[in-house]
């Protein structure tokens, strides 16, 4: 019996972002109502939800950025709260509207972003040199961002977020606009991240994308109303796929307003 | 007496079914609601369209569908006379967009495609504005915009900055029609929008559609393509393909082979090893898989995977998606 | 007309729901001439008075006592004679001198007329001003009681001598150069803000495609600047002549008149930084740097053009403000006419033309 529940102990994955009744509130406004999920180690976990459901909040506390009125959390074993500033250190970050300076040189922007985040020299270029040559970026290495096609751009973000081996990778709506393929290519790039245990929380608006997570939460007006893999939600719901499942729990939203 | 009565009767109904023949003649020789014929521009180095050729019918609900940096918005503005193009000709509604720009201004609705709207001005102060920029009032076109306008009216008062993202969009999109155009432009209308407020969107423009306006919307999202009336896609400033997406979709010159399996990231690395294997990519929880060998049946494709430690594979014919063609139409 | 008034109304409501513009707009011109008048009206205490007073009788007595009794005056000495009057000044002993003519009084009596010399020391045109201004109302003041007990035509003219700074170069020059400089901060930079603003929020796009005329889009950014321009110059030259006692020596007309027309030059040179720029940032440094540095350093507010090397007297030429300033001064201080700034009003009407020429030939019905 004492081996069993040993064993188990070993077995239980390790929690990389745990959860437990978050609340954030503006003045009367409930932004974010209670939440509670866990997230475990190398998962691919999929934050969605309609606009203004408290996605974006509840994504700030988890990096530190903003202090929940309620609750706890914490993000690579430390508080969100009280330890916000160890939080940031163990995570990478990346949203489709700031990712990198455009006015910098490729290799100028790994070196900036690794750099903030305490590297070494030796290490960042050691570190540039592989990155260019997995993403066939060798020639680019002297280019300025902003010249560089939005897909190549925002695979190189990502590529930046978990240049110092972060915990957890915040990714918000990565892949906004980007073409079919490079699309697919960067969710590779998700997965490669994952197998080397990088955990990777994301928000997306392509619910096709949704699939592609291991588990997947909805957000309705500040509560998380779903919680699962994408194919035990659409056996739940009795959906062909996400869209329908998510379609079905937004439309209760009655928060519209905000 | 009787018998020439009939005569005549039957020779009017000749008469008119020649008439009829005749419009429906001049239907065909009348120019399309919008047309563009071999548009180029560049900015700098930078070519953004490529010889584009449109035509938009009256009443269609047509779509520009491409990633950011296709020129879809360079497209737009040619075509709402705020640039001009390096070379070719365009009309709107007849009207030619360089010597007849003031006629096609007043007669088209413009939804660009960054939120435009004056943010320190309340709802209904901005829909005021744009109604009277275009000589009309709210009252006069209120049957147009009704259904969209009275989801927002509650917040009336409001300013348009304190709005949610949904509630923009139709802010926006009352603004542009109060003028009752015959031509609407909307450019990118559902970008960073989610999926239950976007087909709420693509509901509204259905029900406007249904009211005899000309709609031309663009889209980054391949899965809206099919629920406009005709598509264009486009990358790189080059138009791939125009049609219906029906047609587009069973246009698909090749088979395409859905497979399932339990570790999907690395049945996609496997599978690309397999020599037959032209090109597998994810989609959603299935891999989307091209053979360049139609002899390989999917027993020996299961077979060869399960040699690889992949167990529980399921391979089978999938219809292809707009996503699909698009990303064909790319590599060639 | 309708557009144009809903465009005006949303002008209006773009700069009161803005509480810095707010601030900056109407806030600004009266802390500025608050603040500059405040630093000025403080010199003025306890002037240091020398008197020169040969008769010695009831009116110069009269005259003295109620100098000294003035908050502003302190007579420090009694000088015996004409030639001690430089020495009093050089040595700083005093920076007014107070001469009374020969048999004062007697003179008065007799032929109804006498003569004060008041001679101030005019390094510090402000104080010289202000002291001799003070004086001159001490004499009338005398002269007004002299008349309510004998009811004779009595005449006592005040003789005002400015010794070291006759022109009074620097004089009160501090509100025509805030004038000028408010002036042109408003019609200019704010127009130009507002205007570039609607192009990088993108609404400039939609107004486009719209059957208005673009040019009326920016005829109705610039009603609200104009109105509150004129606003502003009303609020500065009253603090000026009712709180800091500048007052309107010349032609209040042709100050106005002026005024109007450099309001008009700078919203012209508004339109014409609105075409030439994308970005609100731009849109301001390009007002700040090309506009406003030069009306501070160029214009005569702080340094005297006439002390400028020729080259960059030449330059100053062609900014508006200097000859707005110029105008303000002769109109204001010099107490000139509308006559005499003919020249002014010739050149800023030009510039007028020039600016607005440029920006219309600029200006495009498309985005690019």
């Amino acid at each position: 019996m004492e081996n069993l529940q040993h064993s188990e102990i070993i077995t239980q994955p390790e929690k990389v972002i745990e959860v437990n009744k978050l609340v954030k509130r503006f003045g009367h406004f409930t932004a974010v109502d209670h939440i509670s999920f866990d997230v475990e180690k190398g998962e691919i976990f999929g934050f969605l939800g309609a606009n203004g459901a408290g996605k974006t909040t509840a994504m700030r506390m988890l990096c530190g950025l903003s202090k929940p009125t309620e609750g706890k959390g914490k993000v690579a074993g430390f508080d969100i709260e009280h330890q916000s500033e160890q939080v940031k250190k163990s995570i990478g970050y990346m949203s489709q509207k700031f990712s990198l300076y455009n006015d910098l040189k490729v290799w100028e922007n790994i070196r900036l972003f690794a750099g903030i985040y305490g590297m070494n020299d030796k290490d960042i270029k050691e570190k540039t040199a592989l990155l260019l040559e997995q993403l066939h970026f060798e020639k680019e290495r002297n280019v300025l961002v902003k010249s560089l096609p939005l897909g190549m751009k925002q695979k190189l973000a990502f590529s930046v977020a978990i240049f110092h081996t972060p915990e957890v990778v915040f990714l918000d709506e990565p892949t906004g606009g980007v073409d079919p393929a490079t699309r697919r290519q960067f969710w590779e790039l998700i997965y490669e991240a994952a197998a080397k245990g990088i955990t990777v929380f994301v928000t997306t608006h392509y619910m096709d994308e949704a699939e592609y997570c291991n588990r997947v939460s909805i957000m309705v007006d500040g509560r998380i109303e779903a919680l699962d893999s994408p194919h035990n939600l659409k056996t739940e719901f009795e959906a062909h796929n996400m869209d329908e499942v998510f379609q079905q729990l937004a439309r209760k939203a009655t928060r519209k307003a905000d | 007496m009787s018998q020439n009565n009939e005569l005549k009767a039957d020779s009017n109904c000749q008469l008119s079914i020649v008439n009829y023949q005749l419009s429906s003649v001049n239907c065909q020789l009348q120019l399309p609601t919008v047309n563009c014929k071999s548009i180029s521009k560049a900015y700098g180095s930078v070519q953004a369209l490529k010889e584009v050729s449109i035509d938009v019918e009256a009443g269609e609900l047509y779509g520009l569908i491409g990633p950011d940096g296709a020129g879809k918005t360079t497209l737009f503005r040619i075509l709402t006379t705020l640039i001009l193009a390096d070379k070719g000709t365009s009309t709107v509604g007849g009207f030619d967009v360089v010597k007849d720009y003031k006629k096609i201004r007043s007669s088209v609705g413009y939804m660009p495609g960054r939120f435009s709207l004056y943010q320190d001005l309340t709802v209904e102060e901005n829909l005021t504005f744009f109604a009277n920029v275009f000589g009309t009032t709210i009252e006069e076109n209120y049957d147009l915009i009704k259904d969209i306008y009275q989801q927002i009216e509650p917040f009336k008062t409001r300013r348009a900055g304190a709005l949610s993202g949904g509630m923009k969009q139709k802010l926006a999109l009352s603004c542009a029609l109060i003028h009752k155009p015959t031509v609407l432009f909307l450019d990118e209308p559902t970008t960073g929008v989610d999926p239950v407020s976007r087909k709420e969107f693509w509901g509204m423009l259905r029900n406007l559609k249904e009211q005899g306006i000309t709609i031309l919307v663009s889209t980054p999202y391949m899965d809206e393509a099919s629920l406009c009336d005709r598509i264009a896609l486009i990358t790189n400033g080059q138009i791939l393909k125009v049609d219906t997406p029906q047609n587009i979709v069973s246009q698909f010159d090749n088979i395409l082979w859905g497979v399932r399996g339990n570790n999907m990231h690395k049945l996609l690395t496997d599978l690309r090893l397999h020599p037959s294997v032209e090109s597998c990519f994810s989609f959603g929880d299935t891999l989307h898989v091209m053979l360049n060998n139609n002899a390989l049946t999917t027993t020996a494709l299961t077979t060869w995977l399960s040699g690889k430690g992949h167990q529980d594979v399921t391979i089978f014919p999938i219809e292809p998606n707009v996503e699909d063609c698009f990303m064909e139409l790319t590599k060639q | 007309m309708k557009q144009f008034l809903t465009f005006v109304k949303k002008e209006f409501h773009h700069i009161f729901r803005d509480h810095r513009t707010m601030l900056i707009l109407i806030g600004m011109p009266i802390v500025e001439i608050i603040l500059f008048g405040f630093a000025i009206t403080t010199e003025v205490k306890d002037s240091k008075v020398a008197i020169l007073d040969t008769s010695h009788d009831v009116a110069t007595r009269h005259i003295i006592d109620e100098i000294n009794a003035n908050k502003y005056f302190n007579v420090v000495e009694y000088i015996h004679n004409s030639n001690d009057i430089q020495r009093v000044f050089q040595k700083g002993e005093a920076s007014m001198v107070v001469v009374f003519e020969d048999h004062f009084y007697e003179t008065l009596l007799h032929t109804g007329k006498a003569q004060i010399q008041v001679i101030a020391d005019a390094t510090d045109p402000n104080t010289a001003t202000t002291i001799t201004y003070y004086v001159n109302r001490i004499i009338s003041d005398y002269q007004q009681t002299l008349m309510g007990q004998n009811k004779a035509p009595y005449q006592i003219t005040p003789n005002i001598k400015l010794l070291f700074n006759p022109e009074m170069k620097g004089a009160y020059n501090f509100v025509p150069g805030v004038l000028g400089m408010i002036l042109m901060l408003i019609c200019a930079m704010m127009t130009s803000i507002a205007i570039v603003r609607e192009k990088e929020t993108g609404t400039m796009e939609i107004l486009l495609v719209s059957p208005i005329k673009p040019i009326m889009i920016i005829l109705a950014k610039m009603v609200p600047y104009f109105v509150i321009s004129c606003f502003n110059l009303a609020t500065v030259l009253l603090l000026s002549v009712y709180v800091l006692g500048v007052p309107v020596a010349g032609s209040l007309t042709g100050l106005i008149l002026i005024s109007l027309l450099f309001i008009i030059v700078s919203l012209s040179l508004g339109l014409l930084v609105s075409t030439l720029t994308h970005t609100q940032l731009a849109a301001m440094l390009v007002s700040g740097m090309v506009f406003l540095l030069p009306v501070i350093l160029l214009s005569g507010m702080i340094f005297p053009i006439e002390n400028m090397p020729m080259w960059m007297q030449r330059l100053s030429d062609i900014i508006p403000a200097k000859w707005y300033i110029e105008a303000v001064k002769a109109l204001m201080i010099e107490g000139l006419g509308i006559m005499n700034i003919l020249k002014e009003i010739g050149i800023l009407s030009l510039m007028t033309l020039v600016f607005t020429a440029i920006s219309l030939k600029k200006f495009n019905v498309r985005l690019d």
